[in-house]
Order: C-alpha cells, then sequence, then structure tokens
C-alpha cells in the first residue's frame, strides 16, 4: 500500500513542521500573555484563540485571501521572491499551524501562570538575564503544561483536513494528507484503499494518545 | 390523567412522522455544473406541480453516485457523463428504463482574465509557462475523465499530469483558476460563462466521447411518479429553454 505510506509520510512532516512552529510560537505569545498586562488583553486572547472554535472553512478561506497570489501577502511573496504558496505543502504547514496554535497557546499561558513570580524575582535577584530566566526557571516549571498543549496540538495538526483541502489542495505525495486522502477515496467510491487509510489513522491516533500518555504523567514524581 | 414520559415521546415521534409523510419533497442529487441552471428550473417544476418541493443535492457526480449506493434519501439522480450513470444502473440504483439523456455540454480550457497570452492548443499546456493546470479528479469528477480521455488520445497525458492541481469538482477547478492560482483549468463551458469577468475561454476541446449529461429517477425512491416527472419536466421545451439560456446543448 505504497499511496498510504506517502500519505502518512506527509502527514507527519506537515504535523511535525505545524507543532515546531507553534512551540516557538504558541510559548513564545503564551509567555506574553501571561506575564505582560496591557489594554486589550482579553481581546487580544480571543482573537488568538478564535482559530479554534471558527469553522476550518472559514480559515481556510481567510488564508486563501491572505496568501492566495492576489491577496496581500500571495501577491508581495510572488512578486518579490517568486513564491506561490497554494497548493503546496508548506500551505498545509500554515493550515495546520493556525488551526492548531491556540491548543499550544492556551495550555502554555495556563502554565506560565501557575508559575510563582516570586521564582522568576528570585532569580533576577541572583543577577542573571531575562533570557535566563526563563529558560532556567520559567520554563522548566511550566514544561509539562506546554508539553501536552504541543501534544494536543500534533495531534490536531495530523487530523486537520477543512482549511488543508482549501489552500493546499489534494496533490498526491505533495500536499495529500491522510485525513484527504481518505476523503478522496471515498468519494471515489475506492473502499479498500478507504480502509487502509483509516486504519492506519486510527493506529497513528492511538500511539500518539498513548505516548503522549507516557510523556506526560498524572502525577508529578515524587521528591526525594 | 399526566402525560408519562414515554407517553410524550410516542406523541412526538408520531407527530414527526406525520409531518415527514406529509411533506412532499424531492431529492434531486446533481452535478455541480448544472446547479445555477437546475436552481433556476426549481420555481418552475414547483409551480406546475404544486405541493412539491425540490431540494437539491449539488457535487461532483462520482461523490453523489457513493452518497445514493450508500442509501442517501435520492429522488432523482443527474450526472456529468453516461460513466457514472453507467454504474448506478449496473449496481440497480436507478431505474434504467427512465433513463434520459437532458443536456449535452462542452469542454473548454479556460485562462485568468489577467493571462497575457493564451494557450494556442493543447500541446501548449505541456510547456514550461504552464505551471498548474486546474483538471477534476478523474476517478470521481466528469470533468477530469473527459480531460484526461482528450489529453491520453492526444499523447499529452503523461506531460501535463504531472502540473495537475486535481478539483473536487468541476466548479472547483473555475474557482482555482478565477483567483489565479492556477495558470489554466479544463472546465465545461457553461462553468466558464458564469465568471466571464474572472476567466477567459482559450480553447474548445473536442472530446473523444460527447458531453451528455443521463438523468433517472432513483429506483428506491418513495416519490418514484414525482420523480419521473422531474425528469420527463428537464426534458420538455420550457425547462431546455432555460438550460439553454446557460449555454447547455440539446441532448
Amino acid at each position: 500500500m505504497h499511496e498510504a505510506w506517502v500519505a502518512l509520510a506527509l502527514t507527519l512532516k506537515v504535523a511535525g513542521w505545524a507543532t515546531a512552529l507553534n512551540l516557538v510560537l504558541g510559548v513564545g505569545v503564551g509567555y506574553a500573555m501571561a506575564r505582560w498586562r496591557f489594554p486589550g488583553r482579553d481581546l487580544a486572547d480571543a482573537v488568538l484563540t478564535l482559530p479554534m472554535v471558527m469553522p476550518p472553512t472559514v480559515l481556510g478561506y481567510y488564508m486563501l485571501v491572505l496568501i492566495g497570489t492576489q491577496g496581500p501577502i500571495g501577491a508581495w511573496l510572488l512578486q518579490h521572491f517568486g513564491i506561490r504558496l497554494i497548493f503546496t505543502w508548506q500551505a498545509a504547514v500554515i493550515a495546520a499551524t493556525v488551526v492548531s496554535f491556540p491548543l499550544v497557546f492556551k495550555s502554555a499561558r495556563a502554565a506560565f501562570e501557575t508559575v510563582d513570580p516570586q521564582l522568576e524575582d528570585a532569580a533576577r535577584l541572583l543577577g542573571i538575564s531575562e533570557v535566563a530566566v526563563f529558560f532556567r526557571v520559567s520554563l522548566p516549571l511550566a514544561w509539562r503544561g506546554v508539553l501536552a498543549g504541543l501534544l494536543l496540538s500534533f495531534a490536531r495538526a495530523m487530523g486537520e483536513f477543512g482549511a488543508t483541502l482549501m489552500v493546499a489542495g489534494s496533490i498526491p505525495g505533495k500536499t495529500q494528507t491522510l485525513s484527504i486522502a481518505v476523503y478522496e477515496a471515498v468519494q471515489a467510491g475506492q473502499d479498500d484503499t478507504a480502509n487502509v487509510l483509516v486504519a492506519i489513522t486510527s493506529l497513528v491516533c492511538v500511539c500518539v494518545l498513548l505516548s503522549a500518555g507516557r510523556l506526560v504523567p498524572g502525577r508529578v514524581a515524587p521528591r526525594n | 390523567m399526566t402525560p408519562s414520559l414515554p407517553r410524550l415521546l410516542a406523541l412526538a415521534l408520531a407527530a414527526g412522522l406525520h409531518l415527514a409523510a406529509q411533506a412532499a419533497d424531492l431529492t434531486v442529487s446533481a452535478a455541480a455544473s448544472l446547479t445555477n441552471a437546475f436552481k433556476d428550473l426549481a420555481p418552475l417544476f414547483e409551480a406546475a406541480n404544486p405541493g412539491t418541493k425540490l431540494l437539491f443535492n449539488f457535487a461532483a457526480s462520482g461523490p453523489l453516485l457513493q452518497q445514493i449506493a450508500k442509501g442517501a434519501p435520492v429522488d432523482v439522480f443527474a450526472s456529468a457523463d453516461q460513466e457514472t450513470m453507467d454504474q448506478a444502473q449496473a449496481q440497480g440504483l436507478v431505474k434504467a428504463g427512465q433513463r434520459r439523456n437532458i443536456v449535452s455540454n462542452a469542454l473548454v480550457v479556460i485562462v485568468p482574465t489577467a493571462a497575457t497570452r493564451l494557450p494556442a492548443g493543447l500541446k501548449d499546456l505541456a510547456q514550461p509557462a504552464y505551471q498548474r493546470i486546474a483538471i477534476g479528479l478523474p476517478a470521481s469528477v466528469p470533468v477530469g475523465r473527459y480531460t484526461k480521455g482528450v489529453l491520453e488520445a492526444e499523447g499529452l497525458w503523461a506531460p501535463i499530469e504531472p502540473k495537475m492541481i486535481g478539483a473536487q469538482s468541476v466548479r472547483q477547478a473555475l474557482d482555482y483558476v478565477a483567483r489565479a492560482e492556477v495558470d489554466a483549468g479544463f472546465v465545461y463551458a457553461t462553468d466558464a460563462a458564469l465568471m466571464p469577468d474572472k476567466v477567459k475561454v482559450a480553447l474548445t476541446v473536442a472530446t473523444t466521447k460527447p458531453i451528455l449529461y443521463p438523468a433517472a429517477p432513483i429506483a428506491a425512491s418513495p416519490n418514484l411518479a414525482v420523480a419521473q416527472k422531474f425528469v420527463d419536466f428537464v426534458v420538455a421545451p420550457p425547462a431546455q429553454a432555460v438550460l439553454a439560456k446557460y449555454g447547455f446543448g440539446k441532448p
């Protein structure tokens, strides 16, 4: 079942990139929102959470209008770099990143908010830099929440369908992820292919959930 | 006597069934290219058949067939090619004796209006100037099958297939060209005519098989008589006049 493995590899690549991007974006924004107070913070939080509640087709349309060759970002990219994003695997990564961003952002923000600011202040008092405070105090203390968010976002990115179909299309080996391959096989009445794809998808999802359970244990390990 | 909960539920259920039985809805699953024309036909048919309400389900013919095969409650099926209807007939899903060809259409190559040069022939699409070409997915979209047939006959499928951006229906291929996300696309003449400000027709392509749309009542329809009426209505002159307005040819 060559086709299915190609789709699986592509799905993992797209979800992996999306999760890596969200590690930077989600953790950065989550930390900023947890630590800084500014006017309109609640509004910013709502806007950043929107991708979680909005229909993927709405997100897909927004992206199509923005990064399409006639959109402001797409036209600029085409003019200056000759890049056309639509129908590329990079477009699938953008779609998966946007859709799964709130999962990392929300978890990271909540995790950073539980970190006692006094611990950070103590570190500052000891004379280490702000960057070091983040990497040696805040992040290690918030790590479990961040990791849980990342795993959820990976799972969500793997299953992304609507927005991806709109901006990346369905090109076998290039943008046809597992979820899109399943859709296409069913549309064409190829139930045999669909069965294989569905079985692989289910198996991978179980593996992701099992490893999530291992990576994020329910209890904190007892300290000696 | 206070009515018990099960009794209330039973009453509600009975009321619901009663409503469902009363409404004379006729569900028509039709090829995506028929969308605008069929919506225009609805008031005509409903006026001629008081009490009947038309419900449409538009998509590429392939997915429509899959829905019907899996038991979707559909009364009439209209596909954009003979092949899909043949499959439906082979599975005993439609009334074979009442199958009629309803319209004909033409295959065209369109480019975004902003395009500076037009392909002079199908061969040009194999040139590097054309990087992305929208084609309906041949496995489930009739326009893709017609396109693949022509390109194979011309020996152009191999060079063009890697450039293919598969569309889930002919209307998606049209949308890709209208947004200038692809350099060219294969659609029906009737689709191209809907967006004259966004796409222009570069070529009219002679297909290996004539583009003929068949329609037939679904064998499992509880409204067979009305379903048959709808098929007859579509081939009659008043409906054909509406279809001609959208560029469809006589069957």
